[in-house]
């Protein structure tokens, strides 16, 4: 598909790496400063918009297509059900906190600490990340008047 | 404390606009107002966490309603308000805000915590011993992951039968579109 001009394909190549490794930040530093999973996962989804803004929904598609990203939602909700329900294993009620009781409980204010939050978040932020994204591909897929694609002034 | 006011005065002047204006894309544009007000109130009144999350929704949330309204051939409201609709509003907003008296009555004062009033508040408990249970330097997320992570559940929950509902519904559509690509 067409997409947008040239300056906005040139910046956005470059801007859409910086704004990920900043949602990738913003997860896996959840327990320490502020933000956590399902800001990050907002902030991954949004580089995804950025592309299908600028390159049009094709591209964004083969980049992370359809099955891939209902993959990654699935896998995101199956590992913040296993975290709770290895807690009810280990910890013997359902959302202990069985790494920092038991296992690692490492110090406060390093990247290894709080146990099982900062696996809780990446789990979280991948959900969301990838269930925006579904949404918004959804969206741009089933409504003719809803193209992610073309100059914003309408004339197609 | 003034500032508060300023954002408050800023905020409910562009839900009016919101409301009344019959241009689809100032509309747009006055919700995006409120949301970035709300969300430097968050940020003024210490809490970054609320404010990250409500600035990276909203920008999501713009780009898909402006994308929705600025394709459209009709960009403009046409047409008289209906008035059964608005005498009920008018009442709901009237019955809301006789409840909201007796609530607001019983809340502490602006700025100031819960259990200055309620000492025995479960938030006096998170801010003492929340580092030392879980270990989290960020109080918050030690709220939202271990002490109240039912909560996190259930809302990973709502937004996974979301996604599951808005692909089944759009999928039949979707497939007679995909079948019968632009011509």
């Amino acid at each position: 598909m067409k997409g947008m001009t040239i300056i906005v394909k040139t910046i956005s190549s470059w801007v859409k790496m910086l704004i990920f490794l900043f949602g990738i930040y913003i997860i896996l530093f959840g327990h320490l400063t502020p933000g956590g999973g399902f800001a990050g996962g907002v902030i991954l989804a949004s580089s995804y918009v950025l592309l299908m803004l600028a390159f049009g929904r094709e591209f964004a598609e083969e980049n992370l297509s359809l099955p891939a990203a209902s993959k990654f939602d699935c896998i995101g909700a199956f590992l913040f059900a296993l975290i709770a329900i290895l807690g009810f294993v280990y910890g013997g009620a359902f959302f202990v906190n069985f790494l920092y009781q038991q296992y690692l409980p490492g110090e406060p204010l390093h990247l290894i600490s709080a146990g099982t939050m900062p696996l809780s978040n990446i789990a979280i932020g991948l959900k969301v990340g990838a269930s925006l994204f579904l949404i918004i591909l959804s969206l741009s897929i089933c409504c003719k008047d809803f193209k992610f694609a073309g100059p914003v002034s309408g004339k197609e | 404390m003034a500032v508060f006011y300023i954002l408050l005065v800023f905020i409910i002047i562009a839900a009016v606009i919101a409301v009344e204006t019959k241009d689809l894309l100032g509309a747009v544009i006055c919700v995006g107002a409120v949301g970035f007000g709300s969300s430097l109130m968050f940020l003024f009144l210490r809490a970054p966490d609320i404010a990250i999350t409500q600035i990276v929704v909203e920008v999501l949330g713009l780009i898909i309603l402006i994308r929705a309204t600025i394709t459209r051939d009709r960009t403009f409201i046409s047409g008289d308000r209906e008035f059964f609709a608005v005498v009920v509003s008018v009442v709901i907003i009237f019955v809301i805000f006789l409840a909201g008296i007796r609530v607001f009555e019983s809340l502490p004062d602006f700025g100031t915590a819960v259990f200055a009033e309620a000492p025995e508040a479960a938030s006096r408990t998170y801010i003492s011993e929340g580092l030392a249970r879980s270990g989290a330097a960020n109080l918050v997320a030690s709220v939202i992951l271990d002490f109240r992570a039912y909560d996190t559940l259930g809302e990973a929950t709502v937004l996974f039968t979301a996604i599951i509902g808005a692909t089944v519904i759009l999928r039949k559509k979707a497939r007679k579109l995909l079948e019968a690509p632009d011509k």
